[in-house]
């Protein structure tokens, strides 16, 4: 106990190891805060939901704080639905077999940038009769446009980008511009102002009732952005976080420990044992780590915790092992050793108790500097497409965003926000490891 | 003059003889140490392609490659039969099932498992890999093989130049930090060695983004303009230019861990008694770092760049996903994305052979600078 204070007091002297704990330990507090507030199957369901879950949100929305650096702004989300108090609903009965519902939605719309979709989702209910809706755009110079009128499912959705009609009324423009233009503005530039959506319903039975929410899909969404999937980046960006740590964690933990214990065996035993070790570390040595894992992946499974089992296991006979051995042969050959084996102590207590505890200051910072090869072995895989089919990990957000085209199609947010968590995450520890070093092998010091 | 002459001339006969002797022997030791090493190199290979054939074997994988090409080829054989094509249809099934029968006993496939796995590992060894389901070569042939050879002139052009360059460049830089040892440059290149934790592909994409979105001075990707250039001059300049991103991201993911490491065995060497006496003796600075630092730390050296070299293979199919370069590691990929398993399987041999070939290069340059190897067993006794 007092060595490790001792050694986490020598390891805050180098600034930059502070700053590397600091890191991990905000890191940590946002992985156990994320772990807590969503937890492991609502973030499952939400990263494998479809558009009933995300209707609300744009596509390839750029996150919100582009909007300090942008000029002129990106427009947001406005989402209105009957419930709203700023909605006004008002119902007529005209005849026995006749109701009129009027659904009023008011949009303040003030960007300088078309949105991206107008959407509008209805919820009726009939027993055998569709109800029939018409819907006017009422512009803040007062004109009125008629978008169009049909009939209505129980449930059913209405995409103003994809009305071809409208297309063709306003002379090829894509529909959504057509309804922002500014008629006088000689550039297709959006008017800023009050405009209202008016849907007219008529309701051919009784007890027939009419619902409806429009989406006014922008540039820009929440934290993070989303992705082209109209999910929000954010959650994969925090649930990424703990798999992160996880991975890199118990990958590095399992790796190190079991191949410091089998170069003790090694060297413990010697002869064959220690021959036939060194022979599976070469054999190891020229296995391919990543076509395997690419094959295990491939034929067997692609749950994460497979994978990190296999990795251990294709790294236990790793290259670190020679290190270990030439410490270990040095140790062996120590006097204190020989009092054990003296007095009778058994293999297993002099290979587990008195030979390993001695290679723990060359182990420390070894342990700590592989854990950002396996965080980004992580994000390999994914990228290699092989991530966890149901996790969302930052590795698949670079990977979704590749597939996409993001960099191509200039969406870097995408590609970026994951990849600087990827390279906090990495930075911390590799700055860490490095300090570690530095105080556990003194002979390193002066260099 | 001529008695004070002989013993002078005997002597020097005596030493150019010495020396003619020491170079044969170190000839034949550089090449049996080759050939011990060729040897063990191949039973790892051997031992290696076994564990990958039972890894890819388990889901019984290789036996359905293998039972798919039988019945490929005995459909094929039986369509151009005239005899059975007279037959009526089912007949002739049973006819084919019977011939499948025959062609899978006479491979074997109805053996046990360990028998089979043998055979599995000579064909693996001979690169008889099959032929793929899905995929085929830009020469329109099904082979594994010839899938996968096409495309390994590629992927060696690209990580060949940028392993030679990422080397020399790391040697070059870490002896001149040793030389200014503590100043700004040296301080500035240990701070970035945490940058080597994170792997070639992801520098990659920050450099697409940088020089191919925002200031679009280089490709995206791929090997070559579209359509590849006529001249070979032409066509060597384009293969340059969509070679520069992949390199520069593979060297920034490796450089500074490298340079930081090897600064290190150069700063231990020369602190060494030997080099102050070099220094005494009042021999140039260059003489002193060619002979007496970077001779005896060039076995260190080579072995931590192989070691590296070989956790990098690693993140090669990665890179070339990225940058679309049409080399093994796309290759692999795309064998994922098709779910085409002999491919994958193919693959992996490969590497297994490459990672080979790759240690035995550097062992054989680790034999060639060892003295201990050179000198034989008297040196190391000494």
């Amino acid at each position: 106990m007092k060595a490790l204070y001792r050694t986490f007091r020598e390891l805050i002297r180098y600034r930059s190891a502070t700053a590397g704990l600091v890191i991990i330990f905000i890191l940590i507090g946002v992985a156990i805060y994320t772990v807590i507030t969503i937890p492991y199957n609502e973030a499952i369901r939400l990263w494998r939901g479809g558009e009933d879950i995300w209707y609300k949100y744009p596509k390839n929305a750029q996150p919100e704080w582009v909007n300090l650096f942008t000029e002129p702004d990106l427009p947001k989300t406005i989402f209105l639905s009957t419930a709203d108090s700023t909605v006004s609903k008002t119902t007529e009965v005209v005849s026995e077999g006749l109701t009129q519902v009027t659904l009023s939605f008011p949009l303040e719309y003030s960007y300088e940038i078309f949105p991206q979709e107008l959407t509008v989702y209805f919820s009726a209910r009939f027993a055998a009769k569709k109800p029939h809706v018409s819907l006017t755009w009422i512009t803040p110079n007062n004109e009125e446009i008629e978008i169009g009128s049909f009939s209505i499912q129980s449930s059913d959705t209405y995409r103003v980008s994809q009305d071809q009609r409208l297309q063709r009324k306003f002379k090829g423009t894509p529909p959504v511009q057509g309804l922002f233009a500014d008629p006088n503005a000689p550039q297709p530039t959006p008017l800023r102002g009050a405009y209202e959506l008016r849907i007219v319903g008529s309701l051919f039975e009784k007890d027939n009732d009419l619902d409806a929410e429009v989406v006014l899909h922008g540039e820009v969404y929440g934290s993070a952005g989303t992705d082209h999937l109209r999910r929000d980046i954010s959650i994969a960006l925090q649930w990424g976080l703990p798999i992160a740590l996880a991975f890199g964690l118990l990958a590095a933990l399992g790796t190190t420990i079991t191949t410091m214990v089998i170069a003790a065996v090694g060297v413990w035993f010697g002869g064959w044992v220690d021959a036939l070790i060194q022979r599976i570390t070469e054999v190891n040595l020229v296995l391919p780590f990543l076509p395997i894992l690419i094959m295990v992946g491939t034929f067997y499974s692609r749950s994460i915790w497979v994978i990190l089992g296999v990795t251990i296991l294709l790294s236990i006979f790793g290259s670190g092992i020679k290190g270990y051995r030439a410490i270990f042969l040095q140790v062996k050959e120590s006097p204190y050793i020989e009092a054990a084996r003296a007095y009778g102590a058994g293999n297993r207590r002099i290979i587990l108790g008195y030979l390993t505890p001695r290679i723990i200051p060359v182990l420390i910072p070894q342990l700590v500097n592989v854990i950002p090869t396996f965080v980004f072995l992580e994000a390999s895989l994914a990228v290699l497409g092989l991530g966890d089919p149901v996790l969302p990990t930052w590795g698949k957000i670079i990977d979704d965003a590749r597939a996409n085209g993001a960099l191509f199609r200039g969406q870097y947010y995408w590609v970026l926000e994951p990849s600087a968590l990827l390279m906090l995450t990495g930075l911390a520890f590799a700055l860490v490891g490095f300090a570690l070093d530095r105080v556990f092998n003194p002979r390193l010091r002066g260099m | 003059m001529a008695e004070a002459n002989l013993p002078l001339q005997a002597g020097s006969e005596v030493q150019v003889e010495k020396k003619a002797r020491a170079e044969s022997s170190t000839f034949s030791r550089v090449a049996k140490y080759t050939a011990v090493r060729v040897v063990t190199l191949f039973l790892t290979v051997v031992v290696s392609l076994y564990l990958t054939i039972m890894i890819a074997n388990m889901g019984g994988y290789v036996d359905q490659i293998r039972k798919g090409e039988i019945r490929e080829t005995v459909s094929l054989r039986a369509l151009n039969d005239p005899t059975l094509k007279a037959l009526p249809p089912e007949v002739r099934t049973e006819r084919l099932e019977g011939l499948i029968r025959l062609e899978e006993h006479r491979l074997g496939l109805d053996e046990p498992f360990a028998a089979r796995s043998l055979a599995f590992l000579t064909e693996a060894l001979t690169l008889q890999l099959g032929r793929a389901e899905n995929m085929s070569s830009d020469s329109g042939s099904r082979q594994v093989r010839l899938i996968l050879l096409e495309r390994l002139p590629a992927t060696l052009v690209l990580f060949a130049t940028a392993n030679i360059l990422d080397f020399s460049l790391s040697v070059f830089l870490a002896l001149y930090l040793s030389r200014k040892y503590g100043s700004l440059l040296d301080k500035a290149t240990i701070a970035m060695s945490p940058l080597s934790s994170a792997p070639a592909w992801f520098y990659g994409l920050f450099l697409i983004l940088i020089f191919a979105a925002l200031l679009g001075v280089l490709p995206f990707g791929g090997m070559v303009d579209a359509p590849p250039p006529d001249t070979p001059v032409a066509y060597i300049l384009s293969l340059l230019k969509h070679m520069i991103l992949p390199v520069l991201a593979w060297t920034i993911s490796t450089i500074f861990g490298a340079v930081y490491a090897w600064r290190t065995f150069f700063l231990i060497y020369s602190s060494e008694d030997y080099v102050d006496m070099a220094k005494a003796k009042g021999l140039s600075s260059r003489e002193i770092e060619r002979r007496y630092i970077l001779r005896p730390t060039l076995p260190n050296i080579i072995t931590t760049f192989a070691l590296t070299l070989i956790t990098l293979w690693t993140g090669a199919p990665i890179l070339e996903g990225v940058f679309n370069w049409p080399g093994l590691g796309r290759t692999l990929l795309q064998a994922i994305g098709l779910y085409d398993t002999p491919v994958i399987v193919g693959s992996t041999v490969i590497f297994a052979y490459l990672l080979a070939i790759t240690v035995f290069l550097l062992d054989f340059l680790y034999a060639l600078v060892d003295p201990r190897v050179k000198i034989g067993d008297e040196g190391r006794r000494a």
